[in-house]
Formats: C-alpha cells, structure tokens, sequence
C-alpha cells in the first residue's frame, strides 16, 4: 500500500498546532512507515504537489496570502482538514475583528512608535489584510475539523489512524471540545 | 399525588401530575440538553435547548417548562430536534466572544462542554465579535460581557435567593446586556452583598473570581439546593 | 343615563341633523392633516361664522374616510341627494362648494370623487362605519349613529354567556393577526373563576405601514369602548385597560377624552346604563417596544415589568393580568364587537368566507394608486383589492408582490392573486392575515432587499430573550445582507434557509417563530431572485449594489489589480 501523502499548512496562527503534531513524539516514526509529509512548514518542499491526499491547516484566513495558500490546498488536496482552533474559530488570530483594518494599521504603524514602514505597493510588501479573518470553513469546503488550542497530540493522531483506516475523521466527545 | 402515563421516546413512563417533562425525562435517565434551565431557579424557557416534539404541537414545546400530561408522545431526540440544538449552542458560540483557549473558564464551562456533546466541531455562522466591556471594578469578582449567554440565571439567583436583586438586563434583542444596580459599575453596587451565588451558577466565564487561575475555576452548584431545602425547612418549622 | 333616555338622545341628534341643509365633513385624520385639512376647516368656520353659524349649516372634524393619498377630503350631505366627496380640497374649493350649495347651484365637479368609485363601492363598512362621518370627540355623534345601543342591548336582554355564545355564532376571529376564535377566548375567560377578570384592549400595531388600529382609535374611539364594556359583561370583568402604542398620542388623548364623556354620560363606570354592571377603563401607553404587541409581553408591560413575551400557557384567559383570568384582544377585534349585535350574529357571519367571517380593515399602501384605509368583507380577491379597489399600480407598472402581515407576514406573488383573502389562504401561501398591513409592490422592488429590511426590524425588535429570535435575527440578517452586497454564496443561501426553519419553529414567542416568514415566503415565490443574486451577482430589479465579492473571488479581483496597476505603469 502506498503512503498516505500527508501535507500541511501554516495561515494566520502561532504554530502550536505544529508543535503540537512534532509533540506525537516517536509516534512520528511509527507513523512515517504509512504517511509522507509532502509539504508544510515541518518538510522542505517548495511547492505544494498537485496530489495530496490529506491537508492539515493551521490557522486562520487573515490576509490574501493565507487565501491563495489555502485555495491552492483545496484545489490539490483530497481531503482537507481545519487543524486548530484558529482553522475552526478563528481564534485569538479573529480578535482584530472588534476593529476595522484601517485602524488597526493606523494604531500599530502609524500612531506607535517608530518609522513608518513601506506601503501602498499592492501586497508587494506584505500580504494585503482581509477585512475581516475567517475560519477556513468560510471560504472552501472543509471535510473534518480538529479543534484545540492546541489539539492534543491524542487529538491528531486519533484524526491520522481514522485516515489510515479509512473511516471518516469524527472525534468523539471529549476529545472535540474547543480551547 | 396522581400518577400519570406517558409515552417518552415509544417507551412508556409512570410519572407524578405536576412533573415537567424534563423532570420526568432525566429521572429514567434521559439526556436533555438544557443551559437556562437550573434545578431552584424559577424557569426562563429562553435557551430552547430542551425542547421536545410533542405529538400533536405544531412545534417542539420546551421541556423544562411543560407539564407532563396522560398519554403524552414525547420524542427528545429527532434528527430535527439534535440539528435544532446543535444550531442553537452554534448560534451562541457565534454571537459573542467566547474564544475557550483564553478563557478563565476554559475546561469547566458548560457552553464549551455542551457543544463537545452535541458533536459540534465547527460553527456555521458568522461570528459577530461585538466588541464589549469588562467590569472588573468589583474586588473580589468580575463581569466579563463578552462571555455572557444571557441564561439569566445570576439574575434570577440574585433576586430569589439572595433577595439583592442586584443584576437585571438592559437593552434588547442582540444588545441585551446584564447590567448590575441599574447600569452602573458593579463595583459601585451597593445593593450586591457579594455572595458570589451568581458566581457560581454562570454556566460560562462571563463571572468569575478574580486572582484563581483557569484549574482553580471549578464551579460549586450545590448549595442552591442546600439553601432552598434548609429555607423549606425552616418555613415548616415556623408554621408548625 | 339608561337605555330610554339613550335612545332619546339618539333620536333629537338624529333628528338635529335631518333637518341640516347641509353637512360638511372634513377628514382630519393625520394624512389629510399632513396635506392642509386644518386650513379647510379655518376657512369653512370663518365662512360659517360670517353667515351667522345657522343651525342647519354643521361642520364635522371626523376622522378617516378612506383614501389618505388624496386628501384632504371632504364629503359634502344634503338632504334628499346623493353624498358627494371630493379630494385634495383647498380651502378655495371648500368655499366654492360651498356658496354653490347655499346658491342651490350645480356644485363644482373640479377634483369630485366619482359616485360610483370603487374604492368606496367595492367595501363592507362595518368597523369603519362611522369612521369618517362622525367627529371622535362627539359622544352625541357617536349615539347617533346608534352607538352604545349594542351595550344597552346586551345589558338588558343578554345574559352573559349569551353573550359570549352570540360571539361565537358571529364566527369572529381574532383581528390582530392570530385569528383566533373571539368567542371561544371570551367563553374561556367567563368560565373561569377568578376573584377578578381584566379585559385588555391592544392598540399597540407596530407592523410597517400599517395604521388600521391608529386609525380606528382616532376616529371612532367609542366603539372600542363599547366593545370592550360587553366583553367585560360577557366575561365578567369590572377594569379594562387599552394599551396604546406610544407613538399614537392623539389616539391616547381620543380615548381618554371619550372614557370621561362616557363616564359622564353613565355609559362607562359604576352602574353602567342603571344596571348592576359597572366597568372601568384605563389607558396604558406603550414606550415602544414592538415586542410588547405579544400578549404576554402587553400584558408584563400593564403590570410595569419588563416588555417581554412568556411561555404560554398559562395563557392570559387562565391567568393574565395579576395572574387574574384576562380577556385580551385587538382594538379592531372590541371594534366588531357593537357591529355583531347590531345586526345580529347570524347577519354578521353571513359576511364572508370558509371559517373567515365578517370583514378585515387593511392599510392599502406601497405602490398603489389608492393608499388609504379599506373594510373589505373576508374572501375578497386580492386582485379585487388591488385593482378594483386599489386601482392598480401607479403608472399602470405591473404587479409583482404584495406583502401582508408585516415583519410577521410574507409575500404573496402575482400567481396568486385571485386567492379568497381570508386566515387560511393567507397562511398556506407562506403569509398571514396579521393585522392589515398591505403593501403592494411592483417589478422595481427587490425581494431579497424586502425580506431583509423586514429581517433588520426583527434584528432591532427582538426582546433577546430566547437564543433563536436575537441570535438568528442578526445572522439571518447579516446572510441577506451579504445576498444583497453581491457577496453570497450557495453555502449562504442554505445557511439562510436553515435558519429560518429552526427560528420558526423553536422561537419563544409569536413574533420570533413569524420573523422568518418574510424570507421564507419570498424564498418560496421568488427564489430565482435569490439565485440571480447569488450565482449571477445581479439583482434582477437594479435595487442591490452588488459591490462586493465573495471570499473566495478576492484573490482573483487582487492579481487583477496588480497586472492592471502594472500595465499603467505604476508601482514597482
């Protein structure tokens, strides 16, 4: 049997849905006889393949990076899967939604201290923000979630072996609670 | 009291006149979900977690609030009843902040545990983050608004058995928000005794103590019913 | 004052007035106020006053007459010949009118309502009978036209669950909307024991364009009381209370002013008409809250709490007011009630249509030719309604909806036009009857934009108390907005349609579980301009901007931006 082809993302979030999953430990080894980490920010891979069979993604939608990333992983991914609660929820990444964006980057480059930094070169610079950030299930098709902040590494691998045993990926009740 | 029979989920029940469906129902071990709903609190009926299909109601009736009644046909647990419910604890979730990885209650809320249990991973609609205050003026507690469901219960707690009435509500619809003394601080209140009652009936971190940490935030319910059972008591005695 | 010395009365105003050579009534209901109607009454005063105010000259306030879009009207009677009206009266006109009838002379037929106009002919006054035709603040009028003979017959010859059983017959249903069956409510309260009974009188309309209970209350205010002294003697009630909405002053003041004529004259208060029934009403205004049109949230707001709906039952017959057994009904339902035993039940529910007897004020507005207050007896066709009476859509534009029932209703599409108007019909569309709000729309209405401006009065309305109604309330709105911005998606639209079945059937209140039905009503009838919206971003009628993109489109609309900026030769 072929490994399953295993890629992950990072959007708008702090990485610990990343740790986490390096916190599964030497279950890694175990895992990798039956999984290929194909891209992501644990693998060196510059681009995402075109044939991904799951997408772990961190993360919220924040800004058009974060959109494009994760349009380009639906598009290439069999299964695609909001890992985190900032995937879920948005998280603590959503709460610059109390603000407008303008304000935002008034309050932080332009009122702060400091130099201005360079702008108005159409996300030449930095990604341009979105009006608001979004869960992934807000802006394409989301098959399974895995909420937690982080997911436990129990959490994940409870996700994994439901993949590679081909059942649909349903945690049950106390290992979906959010936070 | 006159015995009744009714039939819960095609399985028919013995039941006492004046029982509410939902008495009935959790004393054969039948799971209804409820949030507002508190054992010595007077009914809200107002978090429609609970309700049940009725034979012969147009629409599903509250449990909480509906008396059993002879030869009633109860079904608590339709597909349309645990989508309905599922929607409800999603509508919640999306209407104020309740972000659980920040919160003091993290881990011992009932809204957070509530939507484990009804298989909610995700929350189909927009999340509003309204953008409201903290009262933190009280010394020994605080009021956090962006956690609040508005159950009600430190409202009713506060009025019926503390006899301070000092939270009520202001404003309506989505912009109802528990206010304490007729909308002042809460650490200017004069009529709160602070016995922390309301404290520990919010189902969420919307009230919490101050200085605990998040594995300190476990809730203690019983004495609500200690209080009412020794008032009950005591009123016996004295009529006696 | 008992009944002899009543009918007495009736007969020397009646009398009085047979011998008017003429009789000017000048409509000062609020939309004939708006257009100049006080400058029309200055002008025939002085001119009454400069003849010497002669008995047989009379000049009468009333309130609505009818077709509030061309006031301000005035309706000229003379003995012996046919009521004629005319419309938009200047003051020049009224005066012209005037010297014309004096002189015996042909009377101008600038701006005359024609005799036989539809708008008129095609209606069944029975609540609006003396709606127009008498002054408000006249007890005298009122008699006249026999007012209160319906209470002294009651008293005298009914017994009270006669009464009630006479309700009954009528086949009378709730005019606020719910239709429930008035005489099984009445009955309900009679047979219960109480130490007291209340009877409550709604006023408190609240829908969007809708101004029939306004209307009555201004114009013909008696009528409510009577109608609420014989509930109060059917059911057993000494205290009634109207709550007014609170943005109706002048109906208030109507009301007050005719409770202390009525007291006065032995019609209302202790020993009613010399009999042993004694009746009290008070007034109670609203502080404008739509919710408080709910019974149970009227009746917390009566006992000065908080303006919220509660779970029925105990429904208000049961315990209501002070947990006393209460009777409550709309003002238009204590309206019928002097009518039913005027002519008699039978007559009454001869009225009609299916189990939707007598008739229904609506407010006719939207896009009509004639905006204006109509009686209609139940069964008419809302095509009759519109065309007939209405007169079709200004410009002769075609029919696209018409919404009833308000933020509780739906709309109704032109395929359905020749439906019989009545409780049931109504419903099976998807709408209701509600309480008489009808606006008709043509093809430069958008449906999706009319379901949210209902959804934003529901957002602004809801109380809060139930998830459902406060919650689904914004999100439902927050969906038709993204609809109605052109950045929607399928996932929205189903999202949309789910909601609105949960708040429908899980809502705490009436209000709630009927918010959904502006959505789901034009999502029935008119979901290709949902789909239009959604899958072509275009907004069939031209109403909605469609400025912005769904998520998903935004990257694309960015490396647009970024190729475009880089052929002006900009950037970089």
């Amino acid at each position: 049997m072929s490994r399953i082809r295993l890629a992950t993302a990072w959007l708008g979030g702090c990485s610990g849905c990343h740790m986490s999953f390096l916190d599964l430990g030497e279950q890694l080894v175990a895992l990798s006889g039956s999984i290929e980490m194909v891209y992501g920010p644990l693998v060196d891979a510059k681009q995402v393949p075109d044939d991904v069979d799951v997408a772990l993604i961190e993360g919220a939608v924040a800004n058009m990076e974060n959109l494009e990333l994760l349009q380009e992983m639906r598009h290439k991914s069999k299964l695609l899967i909001s890992f985190g609660d900032c995937a879920i929820t948005g998280n603590v990444t959503s709460l610059r939604n109390f603000f407008s964006v303008d304000d935002l980057l008034t309050a932080v480059y332009q009122a702060g201290p400091g130099s201005i930094p360079r702008s108005d070169e159409d996300g030449a610079v930095l990604p341009e923000l979105l009006p608001r950030v979004l869960p992934l299930h807000q802006v394409v098709e989301v098959d399974a979630f895995i909420p937690g902040c982080p997911p436990e590494p129990e959490r994940i691998l409870a996700a994994i072996t439901a993949i590679m045993e081909g059942r649909p990926v349903q945690l049950n009740e106390d290992q979906r609670t959010f936070g | 009291m006159a015995a009744i029979t009714l039939t819960i989920n095609n399985e028919l029940i013995g039941a006492r006149q004046g029982q509410t469906i939902l008495d009935v129902a959790r004393e054969r071990g039948i799971d209804i979900p409820t949030l507002c709903h508190l054992e010595g609190l007077e009914e809200v009926g107002g978090c429609r977690l609970c309700l049940v299909e009725l034979q012969g109601s147009p629409r599903p009736v509250p449990a909480c609030v509906t008396k059993a009644a002879e030869g009633m046909e109860i079904t608590t647990h339709s597909d349309k009843l645990v989508e309905y419910r599922k929607m409800l604890v999603e509508l919640l979730l999306a209407e104020r902040t309740h972000t659980c990885s920040i919160c003091v209650q993290n881990g011992n809320c009932e809204l957070q545990t509530l939507a484990a249990k009804l298989g909610i991973d995700h929350v189909r609609f927009d999340y509003l983050h309204q953008q409201l205050p903290m009262d933190a003026s009280r010394e020994r507690f605080a009021l956090d608004h962006n956690r609040c469901v508005l159950c009600l219960r430190c409202v009713r707690v506060c009025d019926a058995v503390e006899g301070a009435h000092t939270w009520d509500v202001r404003g309506r619809g989505s912009t109802s928000r528990i206010v304490a003394d007729l909308d002042r601080p809460w650490g200017g209140s004069t009529s709160c005794t602070d016995c922390g009652k309301c404290v520990q009936l919010c189902p969420t971190g919307a009230l919490f103590r101050k200085g605990a940490t998040v594995g300190e935030m476990i809730k203690e319910r019983g004495f609500l019913n200690r209080i009412l059972e020794r008032r009950r008591l005591a009123a016996q005695r004295r009529s006696a | 004052m008992n009944w002899v010395e009543l009918v007495e009365l009736a007969e020397s105003v009646v009398a009085r007035q047979q011998v008017c050579r003429l009789r000017l009534l000048v409509c000062c209901g609020t939309p004939c106020m708006a257009a100049g109607a006080e400058a029309v009454v200055v002008a025939l005063k002085e001119k009454l006053a400069e003849l010497g105010d002669p008995a047989d000259l009379e000049l009468v306030s009333t309130g609505c007459q009818g077709p509030c879009s061309r006031g301000p009207l005035l309706t000229v009677q003379r003995p012996g010949q046919p009521e004629l009206i005319w419309q938009k009266t200047t003051p020049e006109l009224a005066l012209a009118i005037v010297e014309a009838a004096l002189q015996q002379e042909p009377l101008p037929e600038q701006d005359r309502l024609p005799e036989d106009w539809p708008f008129f002919t095609r209606q069944t006054r029975l609540v609006l009978a003396n709606s127009g035709r008498i002054d408000p603040e006249s007890l005298e009028q009122y008699i006249g036209l026999g007012g209160y003979d319906s209470l002294a017959q009651v008293l005298i010859d009914m017994a009270p669950d006669e009464v009630c059983s006479g309700v009954v017959r009528s086949g009378l249903r709730g005019r606020g909307g719910g239709g429930y069956p008035t005489g099984l409510k009445w009955q309900l309260v009679h047979k219960e024991n109480g130490p007291r009974k209340f009877v409550v009188a709604n006023g408190d309309e609240g829908d969007p364009g809708a101004y029939m209970d306004r209307s009555l209350m201004e114009s013909d205010p008696h009528r409510i009381l009577e109608g609420m002294a014989i509930a109060g003697y059917a059911v057993g009630a000494e205290q009634g209370y109207i709550y007014v909405r609170g943005e109706y002053p002048l109906a208030a003041q109507r009301l007050r002013n005719a409770i202390k004529d009525a007291e006065k004259a032995g019609l209302l208060g202790s020993r009613v008409l010399d009999s042993s029934f004694s009746f009290r009403i008070d007034i109670r205004i609203g502080a404008g809250a739509f919710v408080c049109g709910e019974e149970t949230a009227l009746l917390a707001s009566i006992m000065g709490k908080r303006g919220q709906p509660r779970i029925r039952p105990p429904y208000p017959a049961e315990a209501g007011l002070w947990d006393c057994p209460t009777l409550i009904n709309n003002v238009e339902t204590f309206g019928n009630i002097p009518s039913i035993f005027k002519i008699g039940p039978e007559a009454f529910s001869a009225i009609g249509h299916g189990k939707s007897r007598g008739t229904k004020v609506f407010a006719l507005c939207g896009e009509v030719v004639n905006n204006g207050l109509i009686e209609v007896p139940m069964g008419i066709s809302l095509r009759e309604i519109v065309f007939d009476i209405g007169g079709g859509l200004a410009n002769g534009a075609a029919f696209k909806a018409a919404q009833t029932g308000g933020p509780s209703g739906g709309c109704i599409s032109a395929g359905q036009l020749d439906t019989p108007v009545d409780y049931e019909n109504l419903q099976a569309l998807g709408s209701i009857m509600g309480s008489g709000g009808l606006i008709v729309m043509g093809q430069q209405s958008c449906m999706v934009d009319v379901a949210r401006f209902f959804m934003e009065f529901c957002l602004d309305e809801s109380c809060g108390k139930c998830v459902p109604c406060r919650t689904g309330t914004v999100e439902i709105y927050r969906l038709l907005s993204r609809i109605c911005n052109g950045s929607a998606t399928n996932r929205d639209l189903q999202h949309l349609e789910q909601l609105c079945r949960m708040m429908k059937d899980t809502s705490l209140c009436g209000l709630g579980a009927a918010a959904p039905n502006p959505v789901l009503s034009t999502l029935r009838w008119f979901r290709h301009e949902y789909e239009a919206h959604v899958e072509e971003r275009r907004c069939p009628a031209g109403v909605c901007s469609m400025h912005e993109l769904p998520v998903h489109l935004l990257g694309e609309q960015l490396l647009q931006r970024i190729a475009a900026s880089r052929s002006d030769g900009e950037g970089f």
